[in-house]
Formats: structure tokens, C-alpha cells, sequence
């Protein structure tokens, strides 16, 4: 099958076009780096089918971070390339477009964003620029659609050289971008607006610092209010029409093993959904009334602050921060990530250029950014005893991951380079792109959740039944019970969350703790260790040993910190 | 007056006329767009963080280390 291939600088908008001319979903956002692997979809090039790649943004095929390294290495000769190109910054796209001319191999131009350049008084002549690089250049307007049907009509037109031209030097190549720029491009002289402005002082410091606690506080304050809106108002009464359905099966059964399975602890003939630990009760309450609404407000929220353009503001703002720590302020994007599942969050430290940046940033987003799963327990359960305890889990795991960073920064070896990051002009949202990230993210969950909760809900019944609970309650007790002054049993949530976090939610609650015990408990289980699916993609971003240096780090500091919470929170 | 992109304050513009360091380093900075002959603008200097320059239509944010080496011809 012929292969198209989607090249270009980050942020050009190729995961835009890639779903214009698929029809499939990835995410894509208004910053450089979105795209960290390939995701490949079918397409239909007049009669024939056809393979569509969207690559990882690179600047030039001198990869310098993994993320770039992947795009390099999927350049094949056999495929068509499409070269997509921000018309707004002709100069430096064209550097990477000659590059892969040079390779030879049929090539298509596609300019896009060309409505925006418009926009900004910048006039480039495509016929021109086509007779210039002997390929075809069709203007795109991606998020709109506009021009991809020519596009898809010109792919297969693209020439294959004859003989791919000389390779030049890269002072050649910058002179040979300047040539043609003169000659395609003119470039009207604007004042700037009120808009630039704005765009402006939410970058600079004595503006921009206040926006941007303003912005995250907003968004904080938007997620909580429609988690628990959708949770109150819609998923529960939802569950009370099911109630009557679970009642009828609780009486059918009668006590026993399947009962306990199946519906979980009936007191006084009632069903707490949250406690109960039956695959029908909290095997389905959890994930979908307690979990699900905060997931889909966190990434409606996500997705906005992505698709403005408002992160790599982010990123320079907080760049000092991130210094101290031995990455710099592109981290900031995997760590907001890694608040909505660490997993993501872990991938997408593939923007930073070195090894010693990535281990560091993935080691503490596993370790010190709650995920989800983990806000919503450490809300659903300390939340009802004021948020003096929630500032206290929030306050200890900042201080983790400031103060581990701190140290990772002394004792791994290695080069932390500076921050060099694109910051792209802000962009009105589209709510139907807004909308459906959302919703393909939202699946990813469900598609996760559903099962592993299911299974976590039937392993804690077995554990119990078995008597395989106060085994290892016993076993663990010196740490748990010795250490962080917990009850044994709280053993079986930390047991859980190694599956996956999420299935611990509600597993807190009828151990009767005090808010001390849970806050020790809640704060611990953040750190302690990654869920599998983490651990998964820590091993295949840092390799065993290293993965294994981070896990030994987080069992050090869950051991230290919870025995410290302690000690603060109930004496010795 | 040729100054270091590093010692400009927010609101400076000018010229960029030279880059110094690696070719490596060199190159990485033209295909950010700062390359010579570019108007650059100071947009923000962060304390004891990055820059934001303007150049042509893109902004960039980039550390202290890497504006030393761009080397700008200021507009009076």
C-alpha cells in the first residue's frame, strides 16, 4: 500500500490535516510537541487505498529529542511526503522542505494556516514557490478544511526525481531559503493591536505571573464545579433508578459469597454503591459516578488551555522553577498531563531533549503528580473534613516533587539544556475539536477503567474470602501499622493502586480512619509506587534500570514522608 | 550599539548581525527563526528565566545561555 507521510516543524498543524484527510482521532493542540509517536490512518487517493502517517514536529533532520528522532527514522524513499507548512513562518519551514527535497523521493507542499498569514499582511505567491521547488504547493487552511481536497488530488501527482539534488551545506540551504523567500513572499508592515498586546502581557513577568494564577486557579475551580455538578446532578440520580435493580438482586441471592461478589456488603438491608466492593455496586459507581465526571471536566479544561495556545506561556513563565529542578519550563506540559492520567504525562517528557531532563520529569510525575484517580480520592475522602487536610496531601506532595527535584538535580548525571520553545499566537478554540478531544480521551478512560475496576473489585473479594487479607495486613503491619500509624487493612488499598489508582477509590472509607489516618493513608498512596500502566511506560521511556532507580527513590520518600505526616499529624 | 540579546530589556529591538557558538547551536537558532538579518524584539525577560523575543511573525522562549550568543544591533 502507498504510504503518505505528514512531515513538518512542531505546531504546523499536521495532526489537523492528518484528521481532514483520515477521519480519524488524534489529539491535537495549539503547542509544539503534541505529537510525541506516529499515529498512522487510511485514506483513499482516488481509486487506491492509502496509508497516512502523522510524524512527531521537527526542525531539521538533526533530531533533538526523541520526539524529533521518531519522525527522522520513519522517513522512508517509498513514501510520498507531505510537507506541511505554517505559512506564517515560510523562512524557517522551507529549511526543513529543501532538507527533504535533498533526500529525494516524491514530495507535495502543503502551506498551511494560509487564512492567518493572510491575517498578519504576509502575501506568499504559490504558483511561484511550486516553480521554484518543482513540486506542488497547494495552499491548506486545515482547520477548516479548506484546500484538502486539492491536496488529496495532488498527492498523487507529486514527481519523483529523477536524481535527488545535491545535498547542500547548511549555509547553502539558508541561503538558497532566502532566495526563494524574496522572490515568493511579501511581507505587509503592520502595527501592532490591542490583541498582540494582550498576548503579550500574559507573558511578561509583572502581568503575567498574576494571569497565570488567576488562569490556574480558574481552571481548577471549573473542573471541581463540574465534576461534582455531573456527579450530583446527573450520575447519581442515574445510579437511584438503578438502585431498586440492585435491591432485587441483593434479596434474590441472599447472603453469601455470591451475594458479597456480585452486590458487595448489604447492612440493614441498604447498599452503600461507594463501600459496598461488589462488581455490580462499586465496581461500576466508582468509575463511572465518582471518577468519570472529573475526567471529563479535566480534559474539556485541558483541552482548552492546549488549544488556546496558552501553555507555552506557561512553560517560560514558570522556566526558573523548572531550572532549579534540572529540566526547564516545557516540563510544565507533562506535568499538567500527568494530573489527568500519569501515563500521558509520562510520554510527553519525550519533548525534552536529554535523558537526565527525562528521568527527572518522568520520576516525578510518577511519584509526586496525582493523577485523577488520586485527586478524586483524595477530595471524596478527606473533602468532607475540611480542605485543611486536602491542602495538607496537595501541600506535602508539592514539597515531594520541589524537593526531590532538587536533589535529582545534584546527583544525576548528565546536561540539562536550556529552554528553547516555539510560543505560538492564541487561537480561538473550536468547540467541536474541543469537544471531541475530550470525548476521545474520556473513551481511552472508560475503555481502561472499566475492566481493571472489575477485576480490582473481584481480587479484594477473593482476598477477603480466603483469609489472604489478614496475611498480609500482618505481614505488612510493621511499616503500615508501626510506621505510618494506619490500620493493617489499609494494606489492601495500597495493594490495589498498584493496579491502577482509581480502583483503590472507596477501599479508604470502611476502614474507619481518623482524617490524620487518611491523610497519611491518601498521601501514601501517591507516592509509594506507580500504577502498572505508569510503571509500563516508565519502563519503556527510561529502560529497566533506570525505572528501577526511580521505583527504589519512590519507596524511599513514601516511607519517609508518611512516617513524617505522622509524626506531624499525631505525635509518635 | 551591538549588544547581546541577553543584556536587552523588555521593549528592545533591533537587528540581529551575528550568531555566535557551535554550528550546531548556530543552526538550532535559525530554524527557531532567529537567524541574521531578522528584526528581533524583546518581548519579556524573565527573571532569572528565558526570553521572549518576537521575530518576524513566531515568538520564542529561550534561555539566557543561548541569547548570549545572538548578537543584535539595537535600533536607537
Amino acid at each position: 500500500m502507498k504510504r503518505v507521510l505528514l512531515v513538518g516543524n512542531p505546531n504546523v498543524g499536521k495532526s489537523v490535516v492528518f484528521t481532514r484527510l483520515t477521519g480519524a482521532e488524534v489529539v491535537s493542540s495549539n503547542y509544539p510537541g503534541t505529537t510525541v509517536d506516529y499515529t498512522s490512518g487510511r485514506m483513499l487517493l482516488g481509486e487506491e487505498r492509502a496509508e497516512v502517517v502523522d510524524v512527531p514536529g521537527t526542525y531539521s533532520l538533526e533530531p533533538s529529542n526523541p520526539a524529533e528522532a521518531v519522525a527522522v527514522e520513519m522517513l522512508d524513499q517509498e513514501a510520498t511526503l507531505v510537507s506541511v507548512v505554517d505559512a506564517t513562518n515560510l523562512e524557517r519551514n522551507l529549511y526543513l522542505t529543501l532538507q527533504l527535497l535533498e533526500r529525494g523521493g516524491p514530495l507535495v507542499v502543503a502551506l498551511n494556516m494560509w487564512d492567518e498569514a493572510h491575517h498578519l499582511g504576509i502575501e506568499i505567491d504559490p504558483a511561484r514557490l511550486e516553480a521554484l521547488l518543482g513540486v506542488p504547493v497547494v495552499p491548506t487552511v486545515a482547520l477548516t478544511g479548506e484546500g484538502i481536497s486539492e491536496l488529496v488530488k495532488r498527492v498523487p501527482q507529486a514527481p519523483v526525481p529523477a536524481a535527488a539534488p545535491a545535498t547542500r551545506s547548511e549555509d547553502d540551504r539558508w541561503a538558497e531559503v532566502g532566495r526563494i523567500v524574496r522572490e515568493v513572499q511579501q511581507v505587509r508592515h503592520r502595527h501592532h493591536t490591542l490583541w498582540d498586546r494582550f498576548q503579550d502581557a500574559t507573558v511578561k513577568p509583572l502581568t503575567g505571573i498574576p494571569a497565570a494564577l488567576l488562569i490556574l486557579a480558574g481552571a481548577f475551580g471549573v473542573v471541581r464545579a463540574i465534576g461534582e455538578g455531573l456527579t450530583r446532578l446527573v450520575m447519581d440520580p442515574l445510579f437511584e433508578l438503578y438502585r431498586p435493580l440492585v435491591m432485587w438482586l441483593a434479596k434474590a441471592l441472599g447472603p453469601g459469597l455470591v451475594r458479597d461478589l456480585v452486590v458487595g456488603t448489604v447492612t440493614h438491608g441498604k447498599v452503600d454503591f461507594l463501600q459496598a466492593m461488589g462488581l455490580l455496586t462499586t465496581g461500576l459507581y466508582a468509575p463511572f459516578a465518582v471518577v468519570l465526571p472529573y475526567v471529563v471536566a479535566f480534559y474539556l479544561v485541558l483541552s482548552l488551555l492546549e488549544d488556546t495556545g496558552y501553555l507555552p506561556r506557561l512553560a517560560a513563565l514558570t522556566d526558573a522553577v523548572f531550572h532549579g529542578l534540572g529540566m526547564h519550563g516545557h516540563a510544565i506540559v507533562p506535568v499538567l498531563l500527568g494530573f489527568g492520567c500519569n501515563v500521558p504525562g509520562v510520554l510527553a517528557t519525550r519533548v525534552l531533549e536529554t535523558r537526565r531532563q527525562r528521568f527527572i520529569a518522568a520520576t516525578l510525575i510518577a511519584m509526586a503528580v496525582p493523577c485523577l484517580a488520586q485527586s478524586v480520592i483524595v477530595f471524596g475522602v478527606l473533602g468532607r473534613y475540611g480542605l485543611r487536610y486536602v491542602a495538607i496531601v496537595y501541600g506535602t506532595l508539592a514539597l515531594v516533587y520541589l524537593s526531590a527535584g532538587i536533589l535529582l538535580n545534584r546527583i544525576v548525571g548528565g546536561e540539562s539544556p536550556e529552554l528553547f520553545a516555539e510560543i505560538p499566537r492564541y487561537r480561538k478554540p473550536a468547540w467541536r475539536t474541543t469537544w471531541r478531544k475530550t470525548l476521545l480521551r474520556t473513551k481511552s478512560y472508560v475503555a481502561d477503567a472499566v475492566p481493571w475496576m472489575l477485576g480490582g473489585v473481584a481480587l479484594v473479594n477473593v482476598l477477603y474470602a480466603t483469609g489472604a487479607m489478614h496475611w498480609l495486613a500482618r505481614l505488612a503491619a510493621p511499616v503500615v501499622e508501626g510506621l505510618w500509624g494506619l490500620p493493617g487493612s489499609a494494606v489492601v488499598a495500597l495493594l490495589m493502586g498498584v493496579m491502577r489508582k482509581y480502583v483503590a477509590v472507596g477501599m479508604l472509607l470502611p476502614l474507619g480512619m481518623t482524617p490524620a489516618q487518611l491523610t497519611v493513608a491518601v498521601t501514601v498512596l501517591s507516592v509509594y509506587l506507580p500504577c502498572a500502566a505508569t510503571f509500563a511506560v516508565l519502563i519503556k521511556e527510561l529502560g529497566l534500570r533506570d525505572t528501577a532507580k526511580a521505583l527504589a527513590l519512590m519507596v524511599v520518600v513514601s516511607v519517609l514522608v508518611g512516617g513524617l505526616l505522622r509524626v506531624v499529624l499525631m505525635g509518635v | 550599539m551591538t549588544k547581546r540579546l541577553a543584556d536587552m530589556k523588555g521593549g528592545m529591538r533591533g537587528t540581529i548581525v551575528a550568531l555566535e557558538g557551535g554550528r550546531g547551536l548556530q543552526n538550532h537558532l535559525r530554524t527557531r527563526g532567529l537567524a541574521e538579518g531578522k528584526m528581533a524584539e524583546v518581548v519579556a525577560s524573565l527573571p532569572h528565566g528565558p526570553m521572549v523575543v518576537r521575530v518576524g511573525a513566531t515568538q520564542v522562549a529561550l534561555g539566557r545561555g543561548m541569547a548570549a550568543r545572538v548578537l543584535v544591533e539595537v535600533a536607537e
